[in-house]
């Protein structure tokens, strides 16, 4: 691999990992599966795309964020106050999205920009290895610290702790007098404001987008969280969020590798849903082993 | 003052699986009382502090706390002054925090939300020294997640997340039925001494007849969904098991508890 394939690879992977620190609001904290993703990703690109061909690149971001946190919010009032299963009430929002996103992006599949003013525009050509422009990359690498660190911090507070709480044990939540129902509705927000921040950044870096790329992004994200934390584990939080980013930048890497080696593109979604599965399967795998070495043992010892 | 005035609960109203879980309870608990409540498996025992605590719907009937009719009150709104404790210790606290953490969110009851860190310097002093008043130790492993600790440990954190704001109503569900007998006694003891100190109006379910009379001074005895006997004062001072057993068969209650007793 070359130095700027790798170089690119990170800095996807750092786009990304935002995308799946947003998951682990839901998916870890929360314990519940938030599908809202494919559909709020997309939203997230396509306002920052449109606002960015208007020269706002930087509003574009900021609504972006407004817009996939409202996104998420839907899909907490469905789950929480018509009781709708968390899987099918992401689903419904998703659903729905395709016909907003459509509308925000005019009706157009794709949304382009080149040559326009991105957030990237001021840090382009600042710093260089081996002629190699990392200037994207150090902007990407201070975005990923700022939001750990404000996870961090968010996480430790009053609000923070309910969230974590209500994953935990709900019914404990309730009699310590908080509203359960107001610290999911959070968490589904929260993880779909990131993702949509990762969408909106992923567009201003390529300075195109498009309508279908949301497709599969939940199992795509999924499956680096599962890496960066097979790789590095998640003791504290902090290790568990550090995971998550590296977990995504290997992903991403190994991505690239993949395709350098001649693996047709097309099969990033197979080997991102086989390794997720793979990932589940693996603690059971491992007690059917045991299990097995047992029995085996029982039989000789007779 | 606790008012229950003709409450009703009856669960799947109107289908085969009907059930008239409490019929007409109506009782007055004045400021500081304490009730142990027994009766056998199923009298309603567990439905009567549901209702009370607002984790299940009274069908009809008036609740009122303080003056406040609480009838329809969310169940998370009034854990603002009711506290509660269940038979299972895990029910009780956030298995994944740690000690520090999950008295921090008992702390905050009734305390607005906020992106304020949730436990200050001067709260873990405050937490350090109530914990070492407890006397299990817990003050030294303030940061472990709770799901490392035993059950009578974790128990004693649940009362004492329950009474960290002083709860105007404390409902125990036989809290110490998990516990072996040594720890079960050391968490009664816990219990009293804290309901006493802070004058907390408890009502406490147990199958333990002898811890019934022991601790409060009222005891209801339920069966089949109504409360059929209430003692207090001399009667009930003079109460013996056998007082019991008899009372019992009056009201044909299953001697499950009665068979507790004799071992
Ligand atoms: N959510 C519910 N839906 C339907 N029936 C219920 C429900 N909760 C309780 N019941 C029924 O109401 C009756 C009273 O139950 P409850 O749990 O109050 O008994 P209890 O006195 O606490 O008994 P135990 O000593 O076994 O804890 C039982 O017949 C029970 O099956
Ligand atoms: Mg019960």
């Amino acid at each position: 691999m070359s130095l700027i394939t790798i170089v690119g690879g990170i800095e996807l992977g750092l786009i990304f990992s935002i995308l799946s620190l947003g998951l682990y609001i839901a998916f870890r904290i929360l314990d519940l599966p938030d599908l809202t993703v494919d559909g709020s990703f997309v939203t997230g690109l396509a306002i920052s795309g449109v606002l960015a061909q208007q020269n706002h690149p930087y509003l574009g971001i900021l609504m972006a964020v407004i817009g996939g946190s409202l996104a998420g919010i839907v899909t907490g009032l469905l789950h929480t106050k018509l009781k709708i299963q968390a899987i099918l009430a992401g689903i419904l929002t998703m659903t729905a999205l395709y016909s907003i996103n459509l509308i925000i992006m005019d009706e157009k599949p794709t949304v382009m920009f080149f040559g326009q003013k991105t957030i990237f525009s001021f840090f382009t050509g600042m710093f260089f290895v081996n002629g190699i422009d990392i200037s994207k990359g150090l902007l990407l690498i201070i975005i990923n610290i700022l939001i750990v660190a404000l996870m961090i911090y968010f996480l430790n507070t009053k609000i923070g702790l309910s969230l974590r709480a209500t994953g935990d044990n709900e019914v404990m939540v309730r009699s310590s007098s908080i509203n359960t129902d107001m610290m999911k509705i959070i968490g589904f927000g929260l993880t779909n404001a990131l993702v949509a921040l990762s969408a909106a950044i992923y567009v201003q870096y390529n300075q195109q987008g498009s309508y279908t790329v949301g497709n599969g992004m939940l199992v795509l994200s999924l499956a680096s969280i599962i890496i960066g934390e097979a790789l590095i584990g998640n003791k504290t939080i902090l290790r568990n969020l550090i995971a998550i980013v590296l977990g995504s930048i290997v992903y991403r890497l190994a991505l690239t590798y993949s395709f350098q080696m001649g693996l047709p593109s097309s099969y990033l979604k197979l080997f991102s849903a086989l390794i997720v599965v793979f990932a589940i399967f693996l603690p059971q795998l491992k007690s059917i082993y045991q299990n097995y070495r047992k029995r085996v043992n029982h039989v000789r010892g007779q | 003052m606790l008012e229950v005035n003709k409450v009703n609960v009856i669960f799947n109203p109107g289908t085969i699986h009907e059930k008239h879980a409490l019929k007409d309870i109506d009782f007055v608990l004045n400021d500081g009382d304490f009730v142990t409540i027994i009766g056998s498996n199923g009298a309603g025992k567990s439905t009567l502090f549901n209702a009370l605590s607002g984790s299940v719907e009274v069908s009809s009937g008036m609740i009122k706390n303080d003056g406040q009719i609480i009838t329809y009150l969310k169940d998370y709104k009034r854990a603002r002054f009711i506290g509660r404790l269940f038979q299972d210790p895990f029910q009780g606290t956030a298995p994944n925090l740690s000690i520090i953490q999950n008295l921090g969110l008992a702390y905050s009851r009734g305390k607005k939300q906020s992106l304020a860190l949730a436990i200050s310097r001067k709260d873990r002093q405050y937490f350090y020294d109530i914990l070492k008043r407890l006397g299990l130790g817990l003050e030294q492993r303030m940061d472990t997640p709770v799901r490392l600790l035993s059950g009578g440990q974790r128990q004693a954190l649940t009362l004492l997340m329950a009474t960290i704001v002083t709860p105007s109503l404390l409902l125990l569900d036989e809290h110490t039925a998990a516990l072996d007998p040594k720890t079960s006694i050391q968490i009664m003891e816990l219990t009293e001494k804290i309901v006493k100190e802070n004058n907390i109006t408890t009502m406490m379910i147990t199958h333990d007849i002898e811890d019934a009379f022991k601790y409060g001074n009222k005891t209801f005895v339920m069966n089949n969904g109504k409360i059929v006997f209430v003692l207090e004062g001399e009667s009930r001072k003079s109460m013996k098991i056998e007082d019991v057993m008899k009372l019992y068969s009056t009201y044909n209650i299953a001697l499950s508890d009665v068979n507790v007793l004799k071992q």
